[in-house]
């Protein structure tokens, strides 16, 4: 059993605000394994953003980690002086954002953008690094790209911009992406499109993925294992189709059950009353117990960690009624 | 909108904004601001000293009675030839330079608060006008805007005042003495109401197409309710931080008109005056009579700029 | 309450709005004198270029589409924010735009409008009691300070939130919750018709289940017509009674809900269900999806959808196809293609 090739150690991440320091990353611990796809799952606030963030380095004033470790092929990253990081970044991790709009430079043609980022990380020469490029729009779908090569990101379709934002993004080669909503800008249709490149790709290169998003659909289609969060905390993680289809957390049933389907036996959508809390109010013990039909007493005092290690095949989860 | 009050002590509404204000984030930015916190105790120490001249101020600079030609052009107290009760001086006339400068503080915070009320009222009107009417009348109203834009306030002023003396020719000197303070308020008006009109307008463009006017628009309020009760209170925001730094350019405006002569008459003293006046003495050793007023305009300005500057940082909510 | 006239109400199997060949176009040329030195022509976006459905009382009737289709345009013309260039809106028997007098205006009163965006629907200096009880001041329904508190109070309950919350303003709420204050403001002049542009498209999975509900027992008790548009198709499977699916402008299908979902007859809609990830992961094979939505400013000639059609023929190229209408048991189906009038597609079961 080979070691991971990233792990995240009990990690704690909290913002400085006016009425004290809030806690947005409580006690979050992953792992994922090289060329696996983790698809990290959960609503708005919960810390997913958060999580890729803080793996990349990208944490900024008033947040700060706090404490925990986060390991790249068991070296520590997450106390590199900025140097270290920016060298990192890129070349060991590749990262794709949500919007493809603001992910890419308006100013530089995307030929341009991409044999910057190669040169960065690699030892190319220019005609070499050109070369690569083309190959790189070529490899994501990018028709004609030696005319592309000098087109400016407006003159590509979200879509393809989207393309593009992987290409440089795998431009390097990382071993690791983070990918943070990268298909939720986009129409269904290229979505679908957008996926199946995204996959295609990290198979062929062996690059492990962390996926984060809301969508469940995407997380079906796409990941190996599935970590659902919940104010700040992992309360679920698993194999993706024990999760999806035998979700042991009472928050992971709910937020399948609400989940509109195409079977027509569902006349109301089940749901979760009250809403994620808020991160200066998150209730004692288990954060999900006021909105839980199954709590017990102990949910409200002890707060419960995972009961297992959620990976090689074991589904755990953090909570007393369900272990 | 009224919520029944409830009778505990101050009424329910006025408690909870008081309560909101002392809470807000505003507030809260204000006390760890260094720099705002000094602008506003400077600014506010002068502006108080100024508006309650005359009961502050030692002697009243206007009644000729008070003055002794004798004590013209003592120097300020702490020098040898100073005396205790004119404590920055006197000038050619035996006035009180401390007095003379509160009085003309007063009277150039009076001018440019009056002035940049006017523009806003005028600008804003304008701007929404502009923004919410969109096509014909948005493009007229903003290259009137524009053509406002390209005369300097002292030109505006020249022009004004020269129009108004030619309508009251028999009035003369004391005529003149009456209209120079509105012309002055209009003139430096006039040159500051632009930048309102394309602020606001510039919001009015985005706020007209946020869903809460389109609500309303579908619910069947009529445009003016809309524009007044929805558009109005939500692109104010950089009017007020535009407003703080116009007062301090009004001010010095005014002080520059008057320098030139073409703003208050030399008998009313603002500080552009007290400065004109002094400036003829500067070389000839009586150093206080203009470097006073000059500090005086320089402290006021300056802090009034800083709080601006501060108020547009705390305002920005990306820079939270 | 404003009394309607008669013949409105009597008829219940009437529609309560119909879209006949509406049309909206924008202009987005360059300012005249670059046209003049550059000799070049306007331009026009063709937004929405021939839509006709009609929605009948107590039904939701659901536009799909992605970007660029229109469907928001719609919404917006069908609740009087833009004006047809071609067509009109029938609403209630009588033309939307049609009339200032008192009757006129109480009568599209009664078609209320639900956006997207829940943090942009209010009005962030107003407080919640005021955005609820706006229509009732501005249909002339507001008897006074104490009738109005309570008819806001009513509603609040009615939507899931407390009377309490009436004097806090909307920062104070999650997504979920302002998207409720903004059907409570919809629901405040007693509407017969509701138009939701993406409703829930802004608010989480959980959220959007709870809106969805409370808008189908809305619906149920107060016999609202609904107008649901949306990208989703889970959520428009879930809701809608019928549904259309537009492309560029136009409707490319119109069915019932099942049948549109169990046999899709337009090569788009198929393609759009293909489309959808598959959550109960059978590992079903996709048929490669090519292309994008073309640009507006350019759509393609005949019909916009043949670029990317597995089936498109010359005549497909150049001809827009007609809308052909078939009766059925559910109801009526419309479907506009030169293949499936041909017969050169087979009616195949949709893969989900």
């Amino acid at each position: 059993m080979n070691p991971p090739l990233l792990q995240v150690n009990r990690l704690r991440v909290e913002f400085a605000t006016r009425g004290g320091p809030l806690l947005a990353l409580d006690d979050v611990s992953l792992s994922i394994d090289a060329g696996e796809i983790l698809g990290v799952v959960g609503e708005s606030g919960a810390g997913k953003s958060l999580t890729g963030a803080a793996v990349i380095g990208l944490i900024e004033p008033p947040g700060r980690i706090r404490g925990g470790e986060i390991l790249l092929d068991g070296r520590r990253i997450d106390d590199l002086p900025p140097q270290e990081m920016r060298r990192l970044r890129g070349r060991r991790i590749g990262a794709i954002f949500q919007d493809p709009l603001t992910s890419l430079n308006p100013l530089y043609t995307v030929g341009r953008q991409l044999v910057e980022t190669i040169r960065t990380h690699l030892p190319l020469g220019a005609a070499a690094a050109r070369q690569r490029a083309l190959d790189l729009l070529a490899a994501t779908g990018i028709p004609s790209p030696s005319e592309r090569y000098d087109h400016y990101p407006h003159q590509f379709s979200g879509g393809m911009r989207q393309r593009i934002v992987i290409a440089l993004a795998l431009a390097a080669e990382p071993s690791l992406l983070i990918a943070d909503e990268p298909t939720t800008a986009l129409d269904v249709s290229i979505q679908a499109q957008v996926i199946d490149l995204l996959r295609r790709l990290c198979r062929e290169h062996g690059t492990a993925v962390m996926l984060v998003t809301h969508d469940m659909g995407v997380i079906a289609e796409t990941a190996d294992r599935i970590a659902v969060m919940y104010a700040g905390r992992i309360i679920e993680i698993g194999p993706a189709a024990d999760v999806i289809h035998r979700p042991r957390h009472p928050y992971t049933v709910g937020l399948m059950g609400s989940i509109p389907r195409f079977d027509d036996g569902v006349a109301r959508l089940a749901q979760i009353d009250g809403a994620m809390p808020r991160l200066d109010a998150i209730p004692t013990g288990c954060a999900f117990h006021p909105r839980c039909t199954r709590a017990v007493d102990r949910c409200r005092d002890e707060r419960p960690e995972l009961d297992g290690p959620g990976r090689d095949g074991n589904h755990a989860v953090a909570c007393w009624v369900a272990s | 909108m009224r919520d029944r009050p409830r009778r505990l002590g101050p009424p329910a509404w006025l408690h909870g904004w008081l309560r909101r204000w002392r809470n807000s984030e505003l507030v809260y930015d204000f006390r760890r601001s260094p720099a705002a916190i000094a602008a506003a105790v400077v600014g506010g120490a002068l502006l108080l000293a100024a508006a309650g001249a005359p009961w502050v101020a030692p002697q009243d600079p206007f009644d000729l009675a008070s003055l002794e030609l004798l004590d013209a052009f003592k120097p300020p107290a702490w020098l040898p030839d100073g005396a205790r009760h004119y404590l920055l001086g006197t000038d050619g006339q035996g006035r009180d330079v401390l007095s003379v400068v509160l009085y003309g503080t007063r009277l150039s915070v009076a001018i440019g608060v009056a002035a940049v009320l006017l523009a806003i009222l005028f600008g804003v009107a304008t701007g929404l006008a502009a923004g919410f009417a969109g096509g014909a009348v948005d493009a007229f109203l903003m290259r009137v805007a524009d053509v406002q834009l390209s005369f300097p306030a002292i030109l505006v002023a020249l022009l004004i005042a020269g129009v108004a003396r030619d309508l009251f020719p028999h009035g003369g000197q004391d005529v003149g003495a009456r209209i120079a303070l509105p012309v002055l308020v209009v003139a430096i008006a006039a040159a500051s109401w632009p930048q309102y009109a394309r602020t606001v307008r510039g919001s009015t463009l985005v706020e007209k197409n946020r869903e809460y006017v389109l609500a309303a628009r579908v619910i069947g309020v009529s445009p003016l309710r809309i524009v007044l009760t929805h558009v109005l209170p939500n692109v104010l925001g950089p009017v007020y931080v535009l407003a703080t730094v116009n007062v301090a350019t009004a001010i010095i405006t005014e002080a520059t008109l008057s320098f030139l002569g073409v703003g208050v008459p030399p008998t009313t003293p603002s500080l552009g005056t007290l400065i004109r006046i002094g400036n003829d003495f500067l070389l000839s050793g009586e150093w206080w009579i203009v470097v006073f007023p000059g500090a005086a305009l320089l402290a006021l300005a300056l802090s009034i700029n800083l709080l601006g500057d501060w108020l547009r940082d705390a305002l920005n909510p990306r820079l939270r | 309450m404003n009394a309607l006239p008669n013949a409105t109400d009597a008829a219940d199997d009437a529609p309560v709005v119909r879209a006949i060949d509406i049309a909206r176009h924008f202009d987005v040329s360059p300012p005249w004198i670059d046209r003049v030195l550059r000799r070049g022509g306007r331009r026009l976006v063709r937004a929405v270029d021939g839509v006709s459905f009609e929605i009948g009382r107590g039904e939701t009737f659901a536009l799909v589409g992605e970007s660029g289709c229109g469907k928001s345009t719609v919404a917006r013309m069908l609740v009087g924010l833009e004006r047809p260039d071609r067509g009109r809106v029938e609403f209630l028997g009588a033309d939307l735009q049609a009339g200032s007098t008192a009757a006129a205006r109480a009568r599209r009163g009664r078609l209320q409008v639900i956006f997207q965006d829940p943090y942009a629907s209010l009005d962030p200096r107003w407080r919640v009691g005021s955005i609820i009880g706006e229509p009732l001041r501005a249909a002339g329904l507001a008897p006074g300070a104490g009738a109005t508190a309570e008819r806001v109070a009513e509603l609040l309950r009615q939507v899931g939130l407390s009377p309490a919350d009436a004097t806090k303003f909307p920062h104070q709420f999650s997504g979920g919750q302002r998207q409720r204050i903004s059907i409570a403001r919809a629901l405040a002049a007693r509407p017969q018709m509701l138009v939701c542009d993406e409703p829930t498209s802004a608010l989480d999975v959980s959220v959007q289940a709870q809106v969805l509900n409370l808008l189908q027992d809305l619906q149920r008790d107060l016999r609202l017509t609904l107008l649901f548009i949306s990208h989703n198709l889970g959520v428009v499977h879930h809701i809608a009674h019928r549904v259309g699916v537009m492309y560029l402008g136009r409707v490319v299908e119109l069915a019932p809900r099942r049948r549109l979902f169990a046999t899709p007859r337009h090569p788009y809609t198929r393609m759009l269900l293909d489309a959808i990830p598959d959550l109960e992961m059978s590992g079903r094979p996709r048929s490669p999806v090519s292309g994008e939505v073309p640009s507006a400013l350019a759509p393609p000639p005949g019909c916009a959808f043949h670029p990317r059609c597995p089936h498109a023929d010359a005549r497909c190229r150049s001809e827009v196809p007609r809308e052909i209408v078939e009766a059925g048991a559910d109801g009526p189906a419309m479907v506009a293609c030169h293949a499936v009038e041909e017969r050169r597609i087979g009616v195949a079961a949709a893969a989900t």
